[in-house]
């Protein structure tokens, strides 16, 4: 067999468990297309040579849940011994002495890293542009960019380069990046998965999560990856002691149809017209095959971007004072511009004199968008909507304009503020054969229902398994 | 729109203890009045009777024995650094003498 870095994660598994190819080929093909395509993309930061040699080593590989599958990691999460850049020139040398606690659970069941994927420096941008390496290129349209922050991690998946991926999700940075390369990614609910060796970001908002080439794959992983850590102590189980919002006992909700709210703020004159066709065709995809769908409201969607672009940046101020050049890494200089940017913003928005009249009231909106998300699935099950207002953009088309960038995370920050899992996958093409992406959101651990719902659509439609021509 | 002085983007850059450049300065300067310009909208949100949300599970304190546990040895800990001296890292004086 060839070409097996094509293989979905369930296939692949499958394909090992009955011998019908071994987990060191599926490795080489998938550095082999590394090699044959990578200098055109740029997902990767680095690559690890000696994958092979790992799998190779393997004993009883085959009775592990993800039996020597190869996959990508975004080079914010820390690799025992492999470089880890965060995408910035500050840390291009440094070398952790540990790993992200996902990361390792990911190994622990099998798996093993093929490389580090480019992002936005520190996960801070919505393109990869900010990277302090030049950017990753979309597979669709090598002049687009692929989204971000997590847009090495899913253009490397779009293009089979490895079988799955892992990324962070601060304000977008998993669900745009998917939706932009026609892949699917899951934000968890916030603490759901560790953020233990995470080089934190904004530590109220990060979450790792799966990237893969269908929502059964990041169902797959997101559940190796998912638990407590006792190095995070804003992890938790699904079963936490009084979240603010959870689902109801399923046979209550059975009863009657799975209901799914299509907020009206989601569909305003700012998005898209092609993303709206596409995303209300796949809610009457879901109607037609037995969802009920119904409008509801998220007043406070409006103010979502000004939340997160105060308390975001001040969070991150406060985590980016760590890079002194002392323990590690380069002086502070060194920083890209965009992190520059942020630590300013954070530093002035926290500094004496204006903390209650940003952050302080910033938090205080935060509880309103919380409010509306808990109050609307008082009526729905879940939330669907696009992930981004436009499809995937053309490098340098937004980047000198910081606070444009700001605003096209529109959609997707208001999850981040309330703490709730988003789950994004592919619903169609433009027709400029652009990918389009949805996104169903869904109360706090409601997880296993997105999931459903999800496995449900794609089984309904093949939007998710068309490739890029690369 | 309030616009960030030259002297106000200095002080910023002070605290935040980075090094600008005259034109950096002024690029931000610019940048981060239009953004904050932009976030102020939420003045006009009424508030009064919400607290603030910083925890968004509803997590409360989380308590664990006092159990010295692995932990990375001083040789792995000075591994990145950039300059080290009797196994300690070596940093610029901060006092004067």
């Amino acid at each position: 067999m060839s070409d097996l870095n094509k293989l979905s994660l369930k296939v692949a598994i499958s394909g090992i468990k009955q011998k019908d190819f071994s987990a060191k080929e599926l490795v080489t093909d998938t550095l082999k297309r590394i090699k044959e395509v990578d200098s055109k993309l740029f997902s990767f930061i680095s690559v690890d040579e000696t994958a092979e040699e790992k799998v190779s080593k393997q004993e009883d590989g085959k009775e592990m849940p993800l039996p020597g599958i190869p996959f990508a990691v975004k080079d914010v999460l820390s690799t025992k011994d492999l470089g880890t850049t965060a995408s910035s020139k500050i840390i291009d040398n440094y070398v952790p002495p540990y790993e992200a606690t996902v990361v390792g659970k990911i190994e622990r069941s099998g798996a093993v890293v093929v490389g580090k994927t480019n992002c936005d420096a520190f996960a801070f941008g919505a393109s990869t542009e900010n990277s302090g390496f030049g950017p990753t290129k979309n597979p669709w349209d090598l002049e687009r960019v692929p989204g971000g922050s997590s847009g090495g991690s899913a253009a490397a998946v779009a293009a089979d380069e490895c079988i799955f991926a892992l990324g962070t999700d601060t304000g977008g940075s998993i669900r745009q990046p998917a939706s932009f390369c026609n892949v699917s990614g899951l934000k968890p609910t916030y603490g759901a998965c560790s953020r233990f060796g995470l080089l934190a970001m904004a530590s109220s908002f990060d979450c790792p999560g799966p990237i893969g080439k269908s929502v059964e794959d990041c169902e797959i992983v997101f559940n190796l990856m998912k638990g407590k850590d006792g190095r995070d102590a804003t992890s938790s189980e699904k079963d936490q002691k009084n979240p603010p919002s959870s689902r109801q006992p399923a046979g209550l909700r059975r009863a009657s149809k799975i209901k799914i709210g299509l907020p009206k703020e989601f569909f305003t004159e700012g998005i898209d017209s092609e993303v709206k066709e596409l995303v209300k065709e796949a809610a009457k995809t879901l109607e037609k095959s037995g969802f009920a769908i119904e409008d509801v409201s998220l007043p406070h969607t409006e103010y979502a971007i000004a939340v997160y672009y105060i308390l975001v940046p001040s969070e991150i101020s406060s985590n980016m004072a760590r890079y002194d050049g002392n323990r590690f890494g380069h002086q502070r200089e060194t920083f890209e511009d965009e992190v520059k940017r942020r630590i300013m913003l954070g530093t002035y928005t926290l500094s004496a004199g204006y903390f209650d009249e940003y952050y302080l009231k910033a938090l205080k909106v935060r509880a309103l968008i919380q409010k509306d998300y808990l109050e609307a699935f008082e009526k729905v099950d879940l939330i669907l909507g696009p992930v981004s207002p436009t499809p995937p953009f053309k490098i340098g088309e937004m980047v000198s304009d910081p606070l444009k960038m700001y605003i096209a995370d529109i959609l997707t920050v208001s999850a981040n503020l309330a703490g709730i899992p988003g789950l994004a996958f592919p619903c169609g093409f433009t027709k400029n054969n652009l990918p389009v992406g949805l996104q169903l959101l869904g109360p706090h651990f409601s997880e296993d229902l997105l999931f459903e719902v999800g496995k449900k659509y794609q089984n309904l439609t093949d939007f998710h398994k068309k490739k890029p021509n690369i | 729109m309030t616009k960030l002085t030259k002297s106000e983007v200095e002080h910023i850059g002070k605290l935040a203890n980075l090094d600008l450049t005259q034109n950096e300065s002024e690029k931000f300067g610019r940048e981060l009045t239009e953004i904050l310009d932009f976030v102020g909208k939420l003045s006009s949100v009424d508030t009064e009777q919400i607290p603030p949300l910083s925890n968004v599970t509803g997590k409360k304190n989380v308590f664990r024995e006092d159990r010295v546990g692995a932990s990375l040895s001083q040789k792995e800990a000075l591994a990145n650094a950039s300059s080290t001296h009797n196994g300690f890292f070596k940093v610029k004086a901060i006092f004067e003498r």
